[in-house]
C-alpha cells in the first residue's frame, strides 16, 4: 500500500515512540489538530503528553532544552514548521550540540533529531523557503539528512533518531504528498549512504530531496532520447558517501551536481571541488553544477518563475555536457499545473 | 475623546475589516498565491495606534500586519497588489503579505520570522533619542513574542537606554493552533512578566477601541516626553483561521463557544452602536463611510488586477545596494 511522504514520517515517530522510553518529540503545533501536516497527528494521543508536546515560541532555548534532556539519556525530535524558524536555534546548534563531544574529550555526545520543513513556491517569500543544507553541513559535528522517498523518509529518520549524533533532518515540503512504499516495523537506516536510482554511463547526476525528482523527470527524459544517466540521490549530505560519487564519476566522467540551495557555498560546490581535486583525472568534461541563484526567493509567483532548476534545466545541461541537442519542450508541456505548487493537491495558504 | 476621533476609528476599523473580508472572500480565486494572515475581529488594536500614533512615528510589525499598516496610513491599493505578486506592490512583489513596508507613513516593515522585528523596533527608536526628535518607535506583537529571547534581550536594552519604544501586544489567546496554557504557566499575565523589566506596562481589552486608544495616548505622550519604553497588552480575539481566509472552528482547538463569546464582542459593531447611541454619528453616516471603502476596495482590487507582474530580472535585483555582489 502506497504511504505518503508525511505519513511515513508520522509512522517512523511513532515507531521511535514505541521502541524506546527515551524518545520525546516536541515542537510548534506537535499535537495540534493539523499535527506539522499530518507528520505529528495524534501521537500525543498515543504516547502521552509527557512525550509528545508542544512548545512556546522559543527555538534556541528548547534547543538547548533537548540537548540537554540528550546528555541525560534521552532522543529528543525537535520539529520545526520551517527550516527559517530553526535559524533563531543556530548558536545552540552550532556550538553545543555539534561541538559537545569534541570539546568534553569524547565523554558524552548528543543525540537528538532535528525536523526542519523546507518551503517553496506559493508565496512563500523570503523567510520561508529557505533550503540551508550547506550552512548545517559545514559544522563538523552535525549530520544532515534529506530523504527524497517515503521509504527513505521512514527509514532514515529512525537511523537519524538512533543515531548517536545530532542530526539535522530536512524534509521538503513538496515531499509530503509524494507515494511510495515504506516498509513496515522498526527499520532503522544507517546515515551516510546514498542511493544510485537510475543507472547509466553518459553523466552522474547527483542530487538530493525535492531536487531527485525533478532529476528523475529529466533522466527518465533523456532515456528515451538514448542518454542513459547515473541519478545518485545523496540522502545524507554529512556525512557524504564520496565512495558511491567517487564510483559513478570514474564510469561516466561526467559530473553534474544539483543543490536546491544557493550556488555559492553550497553543496553542489563541494561535491565539484571534491572531484575536481581529487579525481581530476578521472574526468572527460568539466565539472558542472545547477542550484538556486544566489538571491531570496521572492513571493511573487512572476518572480519563481525562472528561480528554481527543474527538470529541462537539468536536462539541458545534460546535452551541453554532451554536446547533444536534447528536446525539453515535451517536458515543459507535460506540466499542468502552475509551476508554484508541487501539484493540484496544494492550494495554499500554508 | 472628541468626536473626530471616534469616526476615525470607526473609519478605520471598518476599513480593516472590510479589507480583510474581502481578502478572505477573494482568496479562493488563488490569485493571491501566498501565505496570508487575517486580523478579522482584533480591528480595535490597530485602530487605536494608527490614531495615537503620528505619521511621522515608526512602526514595525509581524506577520499579521495587515491591520498596522493600513492603521498607520500605508496604502491600501499598494498593499493589495502586494499580495497579488505585482510589481505596484508595497514591496514590488518581493515581500507578499507578511512583508508591508510603507516608508512614506512611517510603516518600516513587517517581517514572518516571530520576534524578528522587535530588536529592530528599538534600534529604530536609537536615533530619535540620540536626535531629540520627539519620534516614537512602535513595535506590534502577538502573545506568542515574549515567548522568544529576543523579546527580552530587546526590553532590556530599551530599559537601560530609556529608548522611546512601544512595545504593543495584541493578545489573542493563541499561536497558530496553540492555547496559551501550553506556552504560559497559569496566571501568568505578560504584562506583569515585562513589568520585571523596570518599565511601566499596561494590560486593557482589546476589543474597546476608545479604551485602546485613551490608554496608548496616555502612553504615547509619556514616551515621547522622554519617559522610556512601555509595554500594553490588550486582549483581543482572532476571528478567522491562523493562516488563511477560513473559519478553523471545526479543528477543535477553541471551543466554539468561546469563539461565539468573542464574537458578541465585536469590536467594530461595539462601536459603531456606541457611536450611534451617543449621537457621534447616525447611521446615515455609517452607509456613508462604508459606501466610501467599498468604492475604494474596490478600486484597490483592480489595481491590483490589472497591474503587470515584475518583470523576470526583478528575481534577481535589490540583493546588494550595487549590481555587483
Ligand atoms: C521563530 C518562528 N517560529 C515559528 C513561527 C511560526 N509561526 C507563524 S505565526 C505564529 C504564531 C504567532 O502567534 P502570535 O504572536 O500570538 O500572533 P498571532 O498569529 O496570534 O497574531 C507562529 C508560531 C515563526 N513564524 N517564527
Amino acid at each position: 500500500m502506497a504511504t505518503s511522504f508525511a505519513a511515513a514520517i508520522r509512522d517512523g515517530l511513532a515507531t521511535a515512540l514505541a521502541a524506546d522510553d527515551d524518545v520525546i518529540c516536541f515542537g510548534l503545533g506537535t499535537d495540534d489538530p493539523k499535527g506539522v501536516f499530518g507528520t505529528t497527528l495524534d501521537l500525543h494521543k498515543q504516547f502521552g503528553p509527557d512525550r509528545v508536546f508542544d512548545m512556546p515560541t522559543s527555538e534556541a532555548a528548547m534547543t538547548g532544552f533537548a540537548i540537554g534532556a540528550a546528555l541525560n539519556g534521552m532522543r529528543p525530535v525537535l520539529t520545526h514548521q520551517r527550516l527559517d524558524f530553526a535559524l533563531l536555534s543556530l548558536d545552540q546548534l552550532v556550538n553545543n550540540a555539534a561541538k559537545w563531544r569534541f570539546m568534553f574529550g569524547g565523554k558524552r555526545g548528543v543525540p537528538i533529531t532535528i525536523r526542519m520543513i523546507i518551503g517553496r513556491g506559493w508565496g512563500q517569500g523570503p523567510t520561508h523557503s529557505q533550503s540551508l543544507q550547506s550552512w548545517f553541513a559545514h559544522i563538523p559535528g552535525l549530520k544532515v539528512v534529506m530523504p527524497t522517498t517515503a521509504e527513505d523518509a521512514k527509514t532514515l529518520l529512525l537511523g537519524a533518531i538512533f543515531d548517536d549524533d545530532p542530526v539535522i533532518f530536512l524534509e521538503h515540503r513538496w515531499l509530503h504528498n509524494m507515494k511510495g512504499e515504506v516498509p513496515a516495523g522498526d527499520v532503522r537506516e544507517p546515515l551516510g549512504k546514498a542511493r544510485v536510482v537510475r543507472s547509466g554511463d553518459a553523466v552522474t547526476i547527483v542530487a538530493m530531496s525535492y531536487m531527485t525528482v525533478e532529476a528523475l523527470h529529466a533522466v527518465d527524459h533523456l532515456a528515451a532520447q538514448g542518454i542513459a544517466c547515473d541519478l545518485i540521490d545523496l540522502r545524507s549530505i554529512r556525512p557524504l558517501d564520496w565512495p558511491t560519487v567517487i564510483t559513478s564519476v570514474q564510469k561516466t566522467g561526467r559530473l553534474l551536481a544539483l543543490d536546491s540551495g544557493h550556488l555559492t557555498g553550497g553543496v553542489a560546490g563541494e561535491i565539484v571541488a571534491r572531484i575536481a581535486t581529487d579525481h581530476f583525472a578521472s574526468l572527460k568534461s568539466a565539472p558542472q553544477r545547477l542550484a538556486a541563484p544566489d538571491v531570496p526567493e521572492a513571493t511573487s509567483p512572476a518572480l519563481t518563475k525562472n528561480y528554481h532548476v527543474r527538470a529541462e534545466h537539468i536536462a539541458d545541461a545534460v546535452g551541453r555536457m554532451l554536446g547533444r541537442d536534447v528536446e525539453t519542450a515535451s517536458l515543459v508541456a507535460q506540466r499542468t499545473f502552475p509551476h508554484d505548487v508541487p501539484g493540484t493537491w496544494f492550494s495554499g495558504p500554508f | 475623546m472628541n468626536p473626530e476621533t471616534s469616526r476615525r476609528l470607526l473609519f478605520d476599523m471598518l476599513r480593516i475589516r472590510s479589507v480583510e473580508e474581502t481578502i478572505a472572500a477573494r482568496y479562493g480565486e488563488q490569485k493571491m498565491r501566498c501565505p496570508t494572515h487575517l486580523s478579522v475581529g482584533q480591528e480595535a488594536v490597530a485602530a487605536a495606534a494608527g490614531a495615537a500614533l503620528r505619521p511621522t512615528d515608526l512602526a514595525v510589525s509581524g506577520h499579521r500586519a495587515h491591520a498596522h499598516y493600513l492603521a498607520k496610513g500605508g496604502r491600501l491599493k499598494a498593499m493589495i497588489a502586494e499580495i497579488y505578486g505585482k510589481v505596484t506592490g508595497c514591496a514590488r512583489g518581493k515581500g507578499g503579505s507578511m512583508h508591508l513596508v510603507d516608508e512614506s507613513v512611517g510603516f518600516m516593515g513587517s517581517t514572518a520570522i516571530v520576534g524578528g522585528t522587535v530588536p529592530v523596533g528599538v534600534g529604530l527608536s536609537y536615533p530619535m533619542k540620540l536626535n531629540n526628535t520627539g519620534q516614537i518607535s512602535c513595535v506590534f506583537l502577538g502573545d506568542a513574542v515574549p515567548e522568544t529571547g529576543v523579546f527580552f534581550e530587546s526590553v532590556n536594552f530599551a530599559v537601560v537606554k530609556q529608548l522611546p519604544v512601544l512595545f504593543l501586544c495584541e493578545n489573542n489567546g493563541y499561536s497558530v493552533y496553540s492555547p496559551l496554557s501550553v506556552r504560559q504557566p497559569p496566571g501568568r499575565k505578560l504584562y506583569e512578566l515585562v513589568a520585571g523589566f523596570g518599565l511601566e506596562t499596561h494590560h486593557g481589552d482589546g476589543n474597546d477601541a476608545r479604551a485602546v486608544y485613551a490608554a496608548l495616548s496616555e502612553g504615547v505622550a509619556a514616551i515621547r516626553g522622554g519617559e522610556g519604553p512601555r509595554f500594553y497588552e490588550f486582549e483581543t480575539y482572532r476571528w478567522r483561521e491562523h493562516c488563511g481566509p477560513m473559519y478553523d472552528n471545526d479543528l477543535g482547538y477553541r471551543s466554539v463557544a468561546e469563539y461565539e463569546a468573542w464574537k458578541l464582542r465585536d469590536p467594530v459593531l461595539a462601536l459603531q452602536r456606541a457611536l450611534i447611541t451617543e449621537a457621534i454619528v447616525t447611521d446615515a453616516d455609517v452607509a456613508d463611510m462604508q459606501a466610501e471603502i467599498d468604492a475604494e476596495i474596490e478600486e484597490a482590487f483592480a489595481f491590483a488586477e490589472s497591474s503587470p507582474f515584475p518583470p523576470p530580472e526583478d528575481a534577481f535585483t535589490d540583493v546588494y545596494a550595487s549590481a555587483a555582489g
